[in-house]
């Protein structure tokens, strides 16, 4: 989320003249006839935060762990600025883990182990005692710095793995789950104070989490990951935006889907969904052609609901309310309609205004805007 | 009923080391005597008062000058401490590498490893020391094996050495250097290893710094499951060992069953008590520590 002093956006990805800090070339990882990973390539920029998202079991560890040295891929090539990794040992590589276990020393003081990596570049004492200070400060551990991991708590815990990973101060900083073990108060402070170290450090962040609101929040850019391949790779609000397919749309928030085929291909597309209505109509999510089955995918808080029929959209259609909920500052509406689906809309309750009294069994319309669902492959 | 189990404990104690320790220390203060029980003074509590008082104003501490005077105990007691540390570190040498590699090998294999590990304690402790002997002795099995090899061309004495003992010592108290070792291993973290490559170290250095250090509480105990009854060790230096093997478990028998001078072996085995309660109260401080640093 570095964005750089003169308002301009941070996207290295879009400039064809960055050079990438990690080269992930055509990767094929297998453990015995399984394959984790499946012939995956991917750049990662300086200065970036690099979420990877997946559902368990879909490699991201794998992915993690190849970076880090302690897998060394079946097939493909791995680049750490402009070095060749393959026969790099972990020990030498300027990369830092975070691992998810933490994986602090026991018989070490807090202290000890963050000055653990320091001690062995053979700095000189003076040296690796002012960078443990500052660490210590830097993640607000300094009066706790000479207890033993198991005499803290499991959040200090974790800030002592931070700590100790981002002492030595690596060009990458791997980061597996880190906040999989923390309340979700604590984990969402900690996501803060994520961004504001990677802010100040400048390091690059690869988090792995399968938390999606955690990715959007803290990263550049997501790889969303599904049986060890990449499904897409974007900026946060394009994935949420413009998913590139119903995987990614299902996967990342909420998301209604309207099966149909495409009925016509013009500035959007329009798809014929149910005997006798009108086509829907969006932005083409993918390349399709005429007459080819999809889906519609449209997110709920951008259908509206009225009880007359807004004659000046072209997306409308007629149900009935299923169930309300009411979540304080929004509502959400379950509505059926009556050719099958029940889409899922959602209303801010900004204003009285907004607020209608719809009760069950209504019958309502929905409706919204010719950009606002998307058409993609099935 | 509570009371009752809190008492069994002590009773034990009581009744199975007090008593015989009192016991022992009461012939310890007394005199050597052509009689049966071969000491004097004996209770008698038919006379009273006055009788303990006089059987009291008997016991002295003779026996105790009496093993300075001869250089005999002292030097028994320094040998058996060498003989007890040096066999200590031996048995480390050998069994640290075993847990290690018990601790790394494959999950499903490591039940078949410890059975075999515990294995010999199926069979008798004796049979197993007498095999010894036809292994070590001149004509025995290991220098008809190197003969054969070529390696030597005259057979080694070894039987009836000090180094006979260590063998013995080392091969019997394996295990229990083995078991708390692999024991601290097993449960080490898998990843603590990779987090110290991570960091910057070698293998070997992620050994010494890591691995090293989290089975010390398995090494100090199993060192001193293994001094503690070396100390003391009768019979393998005795079947083992030859003449110039100095141990003070042999001394003990020796004056017991040899010089029948019971108060004699009493006050020696009185010292050598004293001597083993040192490393004792270490060994309960050390599993004191762990226990709390594993909550
Ligand atoms: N050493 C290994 N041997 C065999 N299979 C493995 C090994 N490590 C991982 N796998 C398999 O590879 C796949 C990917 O594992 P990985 O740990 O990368 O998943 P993940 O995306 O990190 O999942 P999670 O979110 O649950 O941590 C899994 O199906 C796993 O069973
Ligand atoms: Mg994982």
């Amino acid at each position: 989320m570095a964005a750089s002093g003169n308002n301009e956006v941070f996207a290295p990805w879009k400039d064809r003249d960055a050079v990438p800090l990690i080269r992930i070339d055509q990767i094929t990882k297998r453990f015995g006839d399984f394959t984790a990973i499946d012939n995956v390539s991917l750049d990662i920029y300086p200065q970036e935060f690099f979420a990877l998202l997946g559902p368990s079991g879909c490699g991201k560890t794998t992915l993690m762990r190849m970076l880090a040295g302690f897998e060394t891929p079946s097939e493909g090539r791995i680049t750490i600025d402009g070095v060749d990794m393959a026969s790099v040992p972990p020990n030498k590589r300027a990369v830092n883990m975070m691992f998810q276990s933490y994986a602090l020393f026991p018989h070490l003081s807090v202290w000890d182990n963050i000055a653990f990596g320091l001690r062995r570049d053979s700095q000189d004492k003076d040296q690796v005692a002012a960078r443990v200070e500052e660490m210590l400060k830097l993640v607000q551990l300094s009066q706790f710095a000479r207890r033993k991991p198991h005499q803290i708590s499991g959040g200090q815990r974790q800030r002592v793995a931070l700590a100790r990973s981002l002492a030595k101060a690596p060009k990458l900083l791997l980061l597996d789950e880190p906040l999989g073990a923390l309340d979700k108060k604590l984990r969402q402070e900690t996501q803060f104070e994520l961004m504001d170290i990677q802010e100040k450090t400048g390091t690059t962040f690869v988090i792995v989490t399968h938390d999606q609101e955690e990715a959007m929040t803290v990263a550049s850019r997501v790889a969303v990951m599904n049986n060890g391949q990449l499904v897409q790779v974007e900026t946060p609000e394009v994935i949420y935006e413009q998913p590139s397919s119903v995987y990614v749309a299902d996967f990342i928030g909420d998301v209604n889907l309207i099966e149909g085929s495409v009925a016509a291909l013009g500035e959007g597309a329009e798809l014929a969904w149910a005997e006798g209505r009108a086509s829907l109509i969006g932005q083409l999510g993918a390349a399709l052609s005429k007459g080819q089955s999809a889906t519609f995918a449209i997110r709920p808080e951008k259908i509206a609901i009225s009880s007359d029929e807004p004659l000046d959209r072209r997306n409308r259609v007629r149900g009935k309310i299923l169930d309300i909920g009411y979540l304080g500052n929004l509502s959400t509406y379950h509505v059926e309609l009556p050719e099958g689906p029940v889409v899922k809309c959602e209303v801010g309750n900004r204003s009285r205004i907004e607020r209608r009294d719809f009760t069950w069994e209504d019958e309502v319309w929905l409706s919204w805007s010719d950009t606002a669902g998307l058409v993609l492959a099935r | 009923m509570r009371r009752l189990l809190v008492a069994v404990p002590y009773v034990w104690l009581v009744v199975l080391f007090l008593v015989p320790f009192g016991i022992v220390l009461k012939i310890s203060l007394s005199d050597i005597a052509l009689a049966i029980p071969p000491y004097t003074p004996t209770l008698d509590l038919s006379e009273g008062w006055t009788g303990f008082k006089a059987f009291l104003s008997q016991l002295d501490l003779e026996n105790y000058v009496f093993l300075t005077s001869d250089d005999l105990y002292w030097k028994a007691y320094l040998s058996s401490l060498q003989i007890a540390f040096l066999s200590t570190f031996f048995t480390l040498l050998v069994g640290f590498p075993v847990a290690y590699a018990m601790a790394r090998a494959a999950e499903e294999w490591r039940p078949a490893l410890l059975m075999l590990v515990i294995l010999p304690f199926w069979t008798s402790f004796l049979i197993r020391v007498y095999a010894w002997i036809g292994i070590l002795s001149t004509e025995g099995f290991l220098n008809q094996f190197l003969m054969w090899t070529g390696v030597i061309s005259e057979p080694l004495t070894i039987l009836n050495t000090n180094t006979a003992v260590y063998i013995g010592i080392v091969y019997t108290y394996l295990p229990f250097m083995i078991l708390p070792i692999y024991a601290t291993l097993e449960k080490m973290d898998g990843s603590l290893l990779e987090a110290a490559e991570d960091l910057g170290c070698s293998r070997m250095q992620a050994f010494w710094l890591v691995t090293v250090p989290l089975a010390m509480p398995g090494v100090v105990a199993g060192c001193f499951l293994v001094f503690i009854p070396t100390l003391g060790e009768f019979v393998i230096p005795s079947l083992l060992g030859g003449s110039d093997t100095l141990m003070i478990g042999k001394v003990l028998w020796e004056e017991f069953f040899n010089n029948r001078d019971w108060p004699v072996a009493s006050s020696v085995a009185i010292i050598l008590l004293l001597i083993l309660i040192v490393p004792i109260i270490l060994f309960q401080r050390n599993q004191q520590i762990n226990k709390e640093a594993d909550q």
